[in-house]
């Protein structure tokens, strides 16, 4: 079978992915400890840093230390363990932590420790700085800090498919995918088969190659929302709060 | 790491929770409705060159109850097998792991666009009599729906009546019967985790008081019946059921209807119809014009029940009774 249009194993079927990074966040092993974080840490940085900058009203070199700082005290004093899936979801958990955070650094007025736990990690404050100045946000903090997750999410999901694609030479169908469903440029004249003689391809191949890009898509995102939730609850609502579905 | 613009992210999230039948015989035609469990295309069955209704669930996931859930939604309803009852024709997968079932897609309209249409409150009887007895048949065979409402009942383009939406039914035991197997066991012991206590399934206004407050091992027959009262309600006064009795609502409703409607929805279980069988043989002696259960009629209401079957009867001996007169009296003169 052509590796570029078959995806998902035996039957499709898509493996169930790790244990949850929210439970492995309470396990006694550093290690397991520090990789759960990691995962947890990359999933929320960049719209918490945007949060700091909107709701409170934090410059870009303040936003920057609270941010890892709010990282590196989580991981330091075990917050992330004290979740619980049936208050709340860990994304108003993690947001409510980050406020009690911030008003406790802003009334000690102290400077602020850079995260030792984070200096492994190199993150694009540069990147994002310039989303928040690019793309004013007309939202409250709170739904700001919700779109922005989702987009945070998404982009995840964009780049690990796209290092798949790579790993596994799906390359055109991840191109078709780039052009097609992220790019804006000409979103609403571009067609199958235009797309088709830009790339060589007949409008059927261009189809088929779409669809499977997108069940990857799916996949991943699905992948990124089970790696951080901690029960099938909390996946569901995640679920719901990402992808806009109600469910009962 | 590229920035996707709000329009993209939307169209993301489209993406993310689209079916994908790509890995199946079916081609995805459109929606048709979405709902708490999940959302209902309209497809082909490319192999057997029909259209089908397929219903999967909304929430992409890999396992869990919803999952579990609607597995046995299909397993129920493909044992059933009863005109008013919607076959399924297949159950399975997606290539990201959500479940699927195909089943007939049921030209027609719902029960509550259809009384809109249909004023006959004679007509709604008989409709709501057929659905008294599909829903009977799940009862005989140990099913209760659950989930009874206007917007699950269908009325088919020659008027054939079909309940839909058998995603929060519960076997209740094993009973002797011909769809009856060791399948029957099987799914008892998988369904005692399946709604645990406390949890409240259906839709507020047409579910039980006992169902309304979580007591799931409380739930039988007469849950159902609850809930068939409260869609005989929606009939007799075209709205949502309320505190009010049926006639206070609409003063044609009579007073044999409205004592069945009140006694399928009492608010105690035991004091209901014991079955959907018991509901529908009374609403087929309203139709008839016989004495209901539900209500003890005074002499006065037994005569003109009486006169109102019999006014052909009456008539005829009416006139024959004036003829008479006018002969004697012509005669005489």
């Amino acid at each position: 079978m052509d590796p570029d249009t078959d995806i998902g194993g035996v039957q499709h079927r898509f493996p169930v992915t790790n244990q949850s990074a929210i439970v492995r966040a309470r396990s006694s092993d550093h290690a397991v400890r520090q990789r759960a974080f990691d995962t947890i840490l990359t999933s929320y940085w960049k719209p918490v840093y945007k949060y700091v900058r909107l709701k409170w009203q934090a410059n870009n070199e303040d936003a920057k230390d609270l941010t890892q700082a709010f990282f590196a005290n989580a991981f330091e004093k075990n917050h992330f363990a004290d979740y619980d899936a049936g208050k709340a979801s860990f994304q108003t958990f993690l947001r409510t932590c980050l406020d009690g955070f911030v008003a406790n650094e802003r009334k000690k007025g102290k400077r602020l420790k850079r995260g030792g736990e984070l200096e492994h990690f190199q993150l694009d404050f540069v990147n994002a700085e310039n989303e928040f100045a690019s793309h004013a946000p007309d939202l409250t903090p709170e739904d700001y800090f919700h779109r922005e997750w989702v987009r945070w999410m998404f982009s995840l999901a964009v780049e690990a498919l796209r290092e798949r694609s790579k790993k596994e030479g799906w390359g055109i169908r991840f191109q078709l995918f780039e052009r097609y469903d992220l790019a804006d440029d000409d979103a609403a004249t571009l067609s199958y088969a235009s797309l088709g003689q830009e790339f060589g391809l007949d409008a059927t191949t261009v189809n088929n190659y779409l669809a499977a890009a997108r069940r990857d898509f799916r996949r991943v995102v699905i992948e990124k929302l089970r790696e951080i939730t901690a029960t099938e609850e909390e996946f569901r609502n995640e679920a719901r709060s990402l992808l806009g579905v109600e469910v009962k | 790491m590229k920035w996707i613009s709000d329009a993209r992210l939307d169209h993301l999230r489209e993406l993310a929770i689209s079916a994908d039948f790509g890995a199946t015989k079916y081609r995805l035609i459109n929606e048709l409705a979405s709902g708490g469990m999940g959302t209902v295309y309209l497809a082909d069955d490319t192999e057997l060159n029909r259209q089908v209704a397929i219903k999967i669930l909304n929430t992409p996931e890999l396992t869990g109850d919803l999952k579990r859930r609607m597995v046995r939604e299909a397993q129920i309803i493909a044992r059933l097998e009863h005109p008013g009852i919607v076959p399924v024709h297949d159950v399975g997968s997606l290539p990201d792991g959500r479940v699927f079932y195909a089943m007939k897609y049921v030209r027609g309209s719902r029960l509550d666009d259809y009384a809109a249409k249909n004023e006959s409150i004679r007509d709604r009887l008989r409709k709501f009599q057929a659905v008294c007895d599909a829903v009977a048949f799940a009862h005989a065979h140990g099913v209760i729906h659950r989930d009874l409402k206007p917007q699950n009942i269908m009325i088919g383009s020659f008027g054939e009546v079909l309940v839909l939406d058998w995603g929060v039914a519960k076997i209740l035991r094993r009973r002797e019967s011909p769809v009856a197997s060791e399948a029957d066991t099987l799914m008892l012991n998988n369904n005692q985790a399946d709604t645990s206590h406390g949890t409240v399934v259906g839709t507020r206004n047409y579910m039980s008081p006992e169902q309304a407050r979580g007591e799931i091992n409380q739930l039988d027959e007469r849950s159902d019946v609850y809930s068939l009262g409260a869609v005989l309600y929606f009939l007799l006064t075209d709205q949502a059921p309320s505190s009010a009795r049926p006639r206070a609502v609409n003063p044609k409703v009579t007073k044999a209807a409205d004592a069945i409607c009140l006694k399928a929805m009492s608010q105690e279980s035991a004091a209901r119809y014991a079955t959907a069988a018991e509901l529908s043989r009374d609403i087929g002696k309203l139709l008839d014009a016989e004495p209901v259960s539900a209500y003890r009629e005074n002499v006065l209401e037994k005569v003109g029940r009486w006169a109102g079957k019999n006014r052909f009867l009456i008539l005829l001996v009416l006139a024959y009774l004036v003829m008479r007169i006018f002969f004697a009296f012509t005669s005489r003169s």
